[in-house]
């Protein structure tokens, strides 16, 4: 798993060092929400961008908003499918990114009943 | 069968003949207005005026002996929708029988029927009886029998049909009589049996049961013909065959100590299974067995095969926080669930094309010991892609245990052992660590509404850690968060999952799972997906009727969540957005309110509950009820998964 991880992380560097370049966008975290919502990100992030069985955990990402929408254009092999402009332009990607950003910190493991 | 205008009948014959005589009077009326007229008509009418009847009500009709035959078997539960071709059998059970072992449970649909005895006998171990008419309710039970099938569990499947056209009365029988009854699932059951005796009906009912117990388990169907079950025993003393349980296949002595020879001289060997216990033994033999070598186990989660919070445990194999198997010089796959896509990678579904590549290191070995290969059939394809393993030993996987065990003890040395116990220390560690790991991952979304599926299952959790507790849902639609988060350890704790993915398993396979475990005085639980149990949710009366105690947990997404992922997919293949996905998927607009369907049903119901906070007393007050000894619902508005 934690192979797998860093592998996604290597690929999104690699990814963002492709886009170089690319100035940052302000996003929207308003509209942000609403595209992750329209564009249904949520079937595999879930709605709080906890992740699941599909999709990778997007709360708390350490990802830039360059190496994001990097990644989110050109995903690593096997899993996420990639999403070309046509279908989210950059602006809303920065969207859903500044969106994920404002996603809250979880509370610590040991303050609930997590067995 | 001769014909006779003087047919004897019994207590049913009785009351078919008084419905008779009562038509035959009014026929006589109309003769009689019909003679005024002219004679031709009333010629037509003494042709069809009803032959002399002879009652006879203290003649035993077959299907008191076809009771019997149950009992002896030792069946519980006959589950059913009332259905006219086994009206005779139905009386027998109840009245006969004394409706005890085995007791009649109602059924609002013969798909519910099959899919109880389904998840009744992965408690219990043997088979539950269901009745179908042998034309429309086999077509509605059809595909409950498939999952069973798939699934290698046993039932016995009752069809009623007339098969002598001249005991079918008006069209209904008509439309419920058929050749060859188990024609239309022969395809996914191990043996059928159209019996036209009673000795002839002992002898195969007697037969099937061992064919479905014996391994691979799977359903049988026996045929009660209307006329043996209504007409009085012609028979001299048919008798009962004694059942004889067969001992499991057992694999090949030989390629069992081949089979030792390789785990013992792997660096890396891991085990993976499905079903490879059959009962608590299985759990026994492979925990000795994976802690002699220090493997791994790897679950696909289709029985209780390992306990969850063994240090050797490494989890689902489809949860991306668990290991894969990658790193495995020699792969025992015992009872494993289509091994190829375990041991292959495809190209996703959401890209164009097909390029599939092993996911096993170079040279890696794999054994399979399996029973499937003893029962494949042609048409259905749940067999799976043709693995080139490089041992296959074909044999029960729990039956071959001990020996595998006595081998790898036998052919072990000083030197293994040592580097053995090495290997395990680092497969500890890792899975302390994964643990933490899975624990930081339940906190995200903690306090989110829909509420998250950790945060349900950790809450359900707290309420039933001290109980004696049974789930019997299949937790990957939560995301594998009770095997992550729970502690199973025993073999009624988890039974899988629907076996052929036929969705409308959950809640009925629930309901009969809960009957089994009441008498063990057992906290039974389901995580219940909405899109299943709308399939046919009359499942809620019957567990409210026969007062079975279940705590049914909704997870409702408000979705066919895995199809709308399915239609996401093509949406991105094609480079044209998702954001339509949720057509014909979404299961809102309105939204089902379960816990007043709970109710209208006659059980206990709560929710939805959509504040995380509401959880705990929500489950606790449910807990309550349950243990009353009836059937419970909490709606929760979940996260997709």
């Amino acid at each position: 798993m934690r192979r797998s991880l860093c592998a996604v992380l290597l690929l999104a560097a690699g990814a963002a060092a492709q886009t170089k370049g690319t100035a940052n966008l302000t996003g929207n975290a308003d509209n942000g929400k609403r595209l992750f919502l329209k564009n249904a990100c949520y079937q595999c992030h879930g709605l709080a961008g906890q992740g699941g069985l599909a999709g990778a955990r997007l709360a708390q990402t350490k990802l830039a908003q360059a190496a994001f929408v990097a990644y989110v254009r050109n995903p690593a092999p096997g899993g996420m499918p990639p999403y070309r402009a046509k279908v989210m332009s950059d602006q809303e990607l920065a969207d859903v990114w500044a969106f994920i950003k404002t996603l809250p910190e979880p509370p610590a493991v040991a303050s609930v009943p997590i067995p | 069968m001769p014909q006779s205008s003087k047919r004897p009948v019994g207590r049913r014959g009785f009351l078919k003949g008084a419905t008779a005589g009562a038509a035959a009077i009014v026929a006589q009326t109309s003769v009689a207005m019909a003679q005024q007229a002219g004679t031709t008509v009333a010629a037509a009418a003494a042709s069809t005026a009803p032959p002399a009847i002879e009652v006879s009500s203290n003649s035993r009709p077959g299907s008191d002996f076809m009771v019997d035959v149950i009992k002896s078997l030792g069946i519980e539960y006959c589950a059913a929708n009332p259905g006219s071709s086994f009206r005779g059998l139905h009386e027998s059970i109840i009245t006969y029988g004394g409706n005890v072992n085995p007791e009649l449970l109602t059924c609002t649909h013969e798909e519910s029927s099959a899919a109880m005895a389904h998840g009744y006998a992965k408690i219990e171990g043997k088979p539950m009886m269901i009745m179908a008419h042998g034309t429309v309710g086999l077509q509605h039970a059809s595909m409950a029998i498939y999952n069973c099938y798939a699934d290698r569990v046993p039932m016995i499947v009752v069809l009623g049909n007339i098969l002598d056209i001249n005991y079918r009365r008006g069209s209904a029988e008509w439309y419920h009589s058929v050749q060859d009854a188990a024609a239309m699932v022969r395809d996914y059951i191990k043996w059928d049996d159209t019996p036209i005796s009673l000795g002839h009906f002992a002898e195969s009912l007697v037969r099937g049961y061992n064919i479905a117990m014996t391994p691979p388990l799977e359903p049988v169907v026996i045929v009660a013909d209307g006329e043996l079950q209504e007409q009085p025993i012609k028979e001299k003393s048919p008798r009962i065959p004694k059942l004889v349980a067969s001992a499991p296949p057992q694999g090949d002595s030989g390629a069992v100590a081949e089979a030792a020879k390789l785990l013992l001289s792997a660096e890396n060997p891991v085990i993976v299974t499905a079903r490879l216990a059959r009962t608590p033994k299985g759990i026994d033999l492979l925990v000795e067995l994976a802690e002699l070598l220090q493997a791994r186990v790897h679950d696909q989660r289709m029985r209780m095969n390992f306990p969850s919070a063994h240090p050797l445990y490494a989890r689902p194999n489809y949860d991306p926080l668990a290991p894969n198997i990658s790193d495995a010089d020699v792969v025992l796959a015992l009872e494993a669930q289509e091994l190829w896509s375990l041991t292959h990678r495809m190209t996703p579904l959401n890209r164009f094309g097909m390029e599939t590549q092993s996911t096993l290191k170079p040279g890696a070995k794999v054994i399979s010991i399996s029973a499937i290969e003893l029962n494949h059939k042609s048409n259905y394809q749940d067999f799976g892609r043709y693995v080139e393993v490089d041992l296959k030993i074909t044999g029960d996987a729990e039956a071959t245990l001990p020996a595998l065990i006595e081998q790898v003890k036998h052919q072990m040395t000083a030197d293994r052992r040592r580097a053995i116990q090495e290997r395990g220390a680092k497969t500890a560690a890792a899975n302390r660590q994964l643990h933490e790991h899975i624990r930081e991952a339940a906190a995200v979304a903690w306090d989110a509404s829909p509420i998250s599926t950790a945060r349900l299952t950790a809450e359900v959790w707290a309420q039933v850690k001290n109980e004696d507790w049974s789930l019997v849902s299949n937790d990957r639609y939560p995301s594998y968060w009770p095997t992550r988060l729970w502690n199973f350890s025993k073999h009624y704790q988890y039974i899988g999952a629907q076996g052929a993915a036929g969705i409308g398993y959950g809640a009925p396979a629930a309901v009969g799972a809960a009957l089994a475990n009441r008498k063990h005085g057992r906290l039974t639980i389901n995580i219940q997906p909405d899109g299943d149990l709308n399939y046919a949710p009359g499942v809620l009366w019957t567990a409210a009727h026969h007062q079975i105690p279940l705590l049914t947990i909704m997870h409702n997404n408000r979705a066919y969540h895995q199809e709308r992922m399915y239609v996401q997919m093509m949406g991105n293949r094609l480079d044209r957005g998702i954001d339509r996905s949720d057509i014909g998927t979404a299961l809102k607009d309105p939204n089902i309110d379960y816990a007043m369907m709970a109710k209208t049903y006659g059980m206990y119901g709560e929710g939805p509950i959509t504040d995380p906070k509401d959880l705990a007393p929500a489950i606790r007050g449910g807990i309550e009820r349950v243990k009353k000894g009836e059937p419970a619902l909490i709606d929760v508005v979940t996260q997709p998964r």
